[in-house]
């Protein structure tokens, strides 16, 4: 049998679809109420949008925050939700979902991990961010074969040959970081021309002059062949001759950039406008399906406008409705943390420093 | 207030004649977006996703493309020579009467 059948099952109170800022802020705000949440993402690191498009970049609307660089707040937003210990499943993307009887969810992941929630958030953007492939025949049979559009875990490729195709940051990142850490890095790009972060093309610059990097451009990757696994690429020069070479590696990495696709959440019966899930915001963002619940980017309504800070006021409602939804029967009055102090499921608390009360004698006259 | 007219032929082939504003520091991208024409725009218009781009149809000099914009549509599908990524097209008066049409979608 399919050794995914073993797996274990993912229980948690809110299970949230989406690591972006507002996924994340939301397991700050179901924190305070005692709620435990696992997130799913599609993509090997948390943050959405934020670090896969724009990590560098800096945010000037975020309250209270004259300026942030996106990397940043999402660093920022991770260091908060710390002590509510989220559970993450990461590059792996949200496939199925089923309500059973007692009106819980499960949802199984495209790798076959199933989560077990009483309420889910879908905080999914703009969809699952799928990688632009290149156009090579028979491709899929080296997938995790030592073919990954995407780099999860960098140990992976220790004292490995690894050839990187692309001419954006995430190819020069990677390639610098896998100098250290790979026995051979080749850096393959359709141009001569890279566009990333001036220092990052520094840095490839550096690396290539001391022979830690083998830079071969103008040129593409035209073919992957191996048995079983990825073994060499057929690359082509761009010059004149269009010279032909075949690379010796253990792993082809194409890293084209990622399309979001709102994917298959669009196919879980959610009423669905203009590529977005539509909800109720008069009160909670709850979805035409009682016990899930979709904020920030992916869901639309009257005026909607897809802000960071409109995701979090989204989120901080979500949760209150599904405190509401998990406990019927429990009053709760919102506290401010200022006053309440944050209590981690870490065993860690925060809190307000006391003010003392202490009488201050008078001036003594002598 | 100054408009000029542009007319936007989207990927089923219709045409929309469009008034497009000169004073509200607007790109193509963001017209076709106010018109609730099918444009993604997933980078928000920095140059980095190729959602807006758009064929220029009539001969209206637009001037090189920049730096970013190259970059970008060197790594795009269905690109030719008369592409441009809406977002990196400034509306001016130059552009009364242009006609584009939208790329497909990838
Ligand atoms: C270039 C740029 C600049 C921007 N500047 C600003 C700004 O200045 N101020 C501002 O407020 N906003 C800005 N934004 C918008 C802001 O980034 C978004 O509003 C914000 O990221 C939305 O957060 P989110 O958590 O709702 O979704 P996202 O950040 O899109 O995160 C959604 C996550 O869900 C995952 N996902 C989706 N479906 C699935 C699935 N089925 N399975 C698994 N995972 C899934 C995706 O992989 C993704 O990681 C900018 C956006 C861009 C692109
Ligand atoms: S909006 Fe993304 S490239 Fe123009």
């Amino acid at each position: 049998m399919d050794f995914i059948m073993e797996k274990e099952m993912i229980t948690t109170d809110i299970l949230i679809i989406g690591a972006g800022p507002t996924g994340l802020f939301a397991v700050f705000e179901a924190g305070l109420l005692k709620l435990k949440c696992h997130i799913i993402d599609a993509l090997a690191q948390p943050g959405g949008q934020c670090t896969e498009l724009y990590p560098k970049k800096p945010i000037y609307d975020i309250p209270g925050f004259p300026e942030v660089l996106a990397g940043d707040l999402v660093t920022n937003l991770m260091k908060q939700i710390e002590p509510f210990q989220p559970g993450f499943t990461l590059g792996e993307r949200a496939e199925t979902i089923e309500k059973l009887e007692d009106g819980s969810f499960i949802v199984t992941t495209s790798k076959g991990t199933k989560h077990h929630a009483k309420i889910v958030a879908i905080a999914g953007g703009l969809g699952s961010f799928e990688p632009r492939k290149p156009a090579i025949d028979g491709l899929e049979k080296y997938e995790d074969k030592g073919l990954a559009y995407m780099i999860k875990d960098p140990e992976v490729y220790r004292d490995k040959k690894v050839v990187i195709a692309g001419g954006g940051d995430s190819a020069l990142d990677w390639s610098i970081f896998l100098a250290d850490v790979a026995s051979e890095v080749t850096l393959v790009h359709r141009r001569e021309e890279f566009r990333g972060a001036l220092d990052s093309v520094e840095k490839v610059e550096e690396l290539v002059q001391a022979d830690k990097i083998r830079l071969i451009t103008p040129a593409e990757i035209l073919d992957v062949n191996g048995n079983g696994k990825v073994e060499t690429v057929l690359l082509q020069h761009n010059d004149e001759a269009k010279r032909m070479e075949v690379i010796e590696c253990d792993a082809f990495i194409p890293l084209f950039g990622l399309a979001p696709k709102l994917g298959p959440i669009g196919d879980w019966g959610l009423e669905i406008e203009k590529n977005a899930i539509k909800v109720d915001n008069t009160l909670d963002y709850q979805t035409n399906i009682p016990g899930i619940y979709a904020i920030g980017d992916v869901n639309t309504y009257p005026g909607k406008l897809k802000l960071i800070l409109c995701g979090f006021h989204e989120a901080t409602l979500m949760c209150q409705s599904a405190y509401q939804r998990i406990f019927p029967d429990k009053r709760y009055v919102m506290k401010y943390t200022t006053v309440g102090g944050i209590d981690g499921f870490d065993g860690s608390r925060k809190e307000a420093e006391k003010s003392i009360v202490k009488k201050i004698g008078n001036k003594q006259n002598v | 207030m100054s408009d000029i007219k542009i007319t936007i032929i989207d990927r089923e082939g219709k045409r929309h004649e469009v008034d497009a504003p000169t004073d509200m520091n607007m790109n193509l991208m963001e017209v076709c977006k106010a018109y609730e024409l099918p444009v993604q725009a997933v980078c928000g218009g920095m140059a980095m996703c190729a959602t807006c781009q758009c064929y220029i149809i009539s001969d209206h000099d637009l001037g090189e493309r920049n730096d970013d914009e190259q970059a970008m549509l060197w790594e795009a599908s269905f690109v030719k020579d008369n592409s441009r990524l809406g977002c990196q097209v400034p509306i001016t008066e130059d552009l009364e009467g242009l006609v584009v049409e939208l790329a497909p979608e990838e």
